[in-house]
């Protein structure tokens, strides 16, 4: 098999995140994300936010241990204006098997997987596959994946993605403000890899990668962000 | 045709009953119960002290109906014409068709011999017109009648008026006015009957229904058209394990015979027959009518290894069980070939593999109780509804069930401070709430407790939305109990 060109040659789209900007949504392809620990919803949160709003539903799989583990999407809390096709499987190997089949319908606006832990059927063939089927149908497709290891993959771009402390409630100084959230991109085969703070506005739905951490707390940290490519 | 009970009870009296307005009346009764005196529509508790061992069973109108459509369609066997009459009978148009049974006699006796087989006694009558067949199977003297066009006033003549298919308020004028045979009626000058009766409709009309049955007035027969059935047989000389080599020719068989007819399988049942005499039946269904021979094939994926062939069978068959008509669109002519599928296709596979339960429309409801909000409806054969914003901040994720966890706060009712989840520590940093949720009264138990939620962050920022069931002095049960309920981002 020959090895496909780049699918989408790195435009304006696609271009390296800077910070004081809004993250543009997700190109059609395989991208993986890792929450930082297995109990955390802000990779969740993420994901939605990437998922380009073109009107089609969303296919949402899970696996069982994810199910239980992660818990079920909540529709009231999802703030997504699409509707949600929700697959309760048992393996992970149902999951990608309900993926592929997602990929093949044009008409949903993008496909969300939930793969607990490093089975054997999550291999580098499979992740190929979903990859390459996504780019020809114009589907993103995203991995969550929880509690596992970030081994050989074909997914396009990687993701850790951690809570981070909130900002400040404009009116309660107790509350908890508007989320913000340490995502790493640890691996991109068109952007430049690096760490950003973003703050998700649920009014608005942006998220956008803080340049002023309004707290102060990391603003010795401010220059590194972005600069500290890992891989 | 009369439904009657049981041969198991055809000796003693017995009755079907239905709800009337003051208590149960009798809706059919058996020969026996007749002969006591009970008739349709008298009350149940009446005829219990006329024959006190009376047995009495409910009747089920609805079920009669469907069993009377499909019997219908059956009693096409005689001839091609039929229709249902009335709620307990049927009419079979035999014009041209009984020589083929050997003459009019011979084809009752065969339509008693087969419909007794059933388990069903009839009153059969043959007649030149619908409306003398109707007068006399039901009111003639003997089970079997045959009418030539010749002797109808004669045979009709003795008959009581019921046995013109009149309504109630028209039977009780003619029977005030003295006219209590079909006879008389005929005796009354065709005038007279024709102002009384001008404006009246066909069941108040004893003019139009005698022009009926003497054939003057013509009532021909429509029956309703039988659905087409949509079946692929394959036939093989040997038994064999596996039809996975035969499934895609059947399903193009069965699309074929869909295509010609233009309608679209909704449901699909594959059967084998197995050699030792077992039938293993196979079903899937679609969310909407499809006559892609490929599509049909795809959703037997995975289901085939179920299938128990036994020591190998030699038939298989593949039906539409439920289709739909279904119109031809037309693509366009210059569209390229690619392998995208439409929605209702991807539900249809997802479904076929993982079962109804698991390919689901998350649905809003109408409850506050969290777990309650979030229904779901089975994806196949349902549209999704528009998200609605909620108008309280909810989490992203939902645990079910929520998780108990081990909680340090102020009693009694102040905010958590610490708490354990999943043998972690998280310290609270901030937290928001409480937001109460009473418990719904019209639908739960006695004794369910409140719940106060609270929307915290931990130390590293991780957001959850923890609650407490109840309150220390509520009076249904001890201290509370703390949950973990969800996430947020």
């Amino acid at each position: 098999m020959s090895c496909a060109p780049l699918p989408h040659p790195p435009d304006a789209n696609v271009a390296n995140l800077r910070q004081g900007q809004a993250v543009p949504a997700s190109p059609a392809t395989l991208m993986e994300v890792f929450p930082d620990t297995s109990v955390d919803a802000s990779a969740t949160g993420f994901v939605l936010l990437q998922i380009p709003r073109k009107g089609g539903p969303i296919l949402w799989a899970q696996d069982r241990l994810s199910r239980y583990q992660a818990g079920q999407p909540c529709l009231a809390g999802l703030g997504t204006s699409l509707p949600v096709l929700h697959a309760e499987l048992k393996r992970p190997a149902d999951v990608l098997w309900a993926l592929e089949e997602g990929l093949r319908c044009s008409a949903l606006s993008g496909v969300i997987g939930e793969i607990w832990g490093d089975p054997a059927a999550l291999d580098f063939t499979a992740t190929k596959r979903l990859a390459m089927r996504a780019e020809a149908s114009g589907v993103p497709v995203w991995l969550i994946r929880r509690s596992c290891v970030p081994n050989l993959s074909a997914a396009r771009e990687r993701w850790r993605i951690a809570a981070m402390p909130s900002s400040r409630h404009p009116d309660d100084a107790q509350a908890p403000g508007q989320p913000r959230w340490r995502l790493e991109l640890f691996r991109s085969r068109w952007r430049k890899p690096g760490v950003w703070v973003a703050s998700y506005d649920r009014k608005t739905r942006r998220l956008r990668l803080s340049d002023q951490l309004s707290d102060g707390s990391m603003a010795d940290h401010d220059e590194t962000f972005g600069q500290s490519a890992v891989g | 045709m009369k439904r009657s009970g049981k041969a198991l009870w055809d000796d003693i009296p017995f009755v079907l009953t239905r709800e009337g307005h003051h208590g149960e009346v009798v809706h059919a009764a058996n020969a026996p119960a007749r002969a006591l005196g009970m008739a349709r529509d008298a009350r149940l508790v009446d005829m219990r002290a006329l024959c006190p061992d009376l047995r009495a069973q409910p009747a089920d109108p609805r079920g009669d109906h469907e069993a009377l459509k499909k019997l219908v369609f059956w009693a096409r066997r005689w001839c091609p014409w039929s229709a249902i009459d009335g709620e307990d009978g049927f009419v079979l148009d035999t014009t041209g068709a009984d020589h083929l049974w050997g003459g009019e006699v011979a084809m009752l006796a065969d339509m008693e011999a087969r419909l007794s087989v059933t388990g069903l006694s009839v009153r059969l009558a043959i007649a030149p017109t619908w409306g003398a067949a109707w007068a006399l199977a039901r009111y003639g003297q003997h089970d079997h009648e045959v009418c030539d066009s010749d002797d109808i006033a004669a045979r009709l003549a003795p008959l009581p008026v019921s046995a013109l298919r009149l309504d109630h308020k028209t039977l009780l004028l003619l029977r005030r006015l003295g006219l209590k045979t079909i006879g008389m009626l005929a005796g009354v000058p065709r005038l007279s009957l024709a102002r009384r009766f001008s404006r009246a409709e066909l069941q108040a009309n004893p003019l139009l229904r005698l022009d009926q049955v003497t054939g003057d007035m013509a009532e021909p027969i429509s029956g309703p058209k039988e659905a087409p059935r949509f079946l692929a047989v394959s036939r093989l000389l040997e038994p064999i394990q596996d039809p996975t080599s035969y499934l895609p020719a059947l399903s193009e068989d069965v699309c074929a015979k869909l295509d010609a007819q233009g309608w679209g399988a909704r449901r699909l049942c594959l059967r084998i027959y197995r050699t030792d005499g077992e039938v293993r039946v196979l079903n899937t269904a679609t969310s909407s009518p499809s006559r892609d021979a490929g599509h049909l094939v795809r959703l037997f994926d995975g289901k085939l290894e179920r299938l128990d062939p036994g020591f190998g069978f030699d038939l298989v068959t593949l039906e539409a069980s439920v289709a739909e008509p279904m119109g031809v669109a037309q693509p366009r002519l210059d569209e390229p070939a690619q392998e995208d599928v439409h929605l209702s296709r991807l539900l249809d596979r997802l479904t076929a593999r993982f079962g109804m339960g698991a390919v689901t429309w998350p649905r809003a409801r109408e409850s506050h109780i969290p777990e309650r909000a979030q229904g779901h409806v089975t994806a196949l054969g349902n549209n999704p509804d528009p998200i609605a914003q909620a108008p309280r901040t909810r989490p992203l994720r939902l645990l079910d069930p929520p998780e108990p966890v081990g909680v340090l706060y102020a009693v009694p009712e102040g905010p958590p401070a610490q708490f354990v989840w999943r043998r972690q520590v998280h310290r609270i940093a901030r937290h928001q709430g409480p937001e109460r949720i009473a418990p719904e009264w019209w639908r739960t138990r006695s004794g369910t407790r409140l719940r106060d939620y609270y929307c915290v962050e931990d130390d590293s920022g991780r957001r959850f939305w923890l609650y407490r069931e109840g309150l220390p002095d509520d009076g249904r049960g001890g201290d509370p109990y703390w949950y973990l309920h969800g996430m947020f981002a």
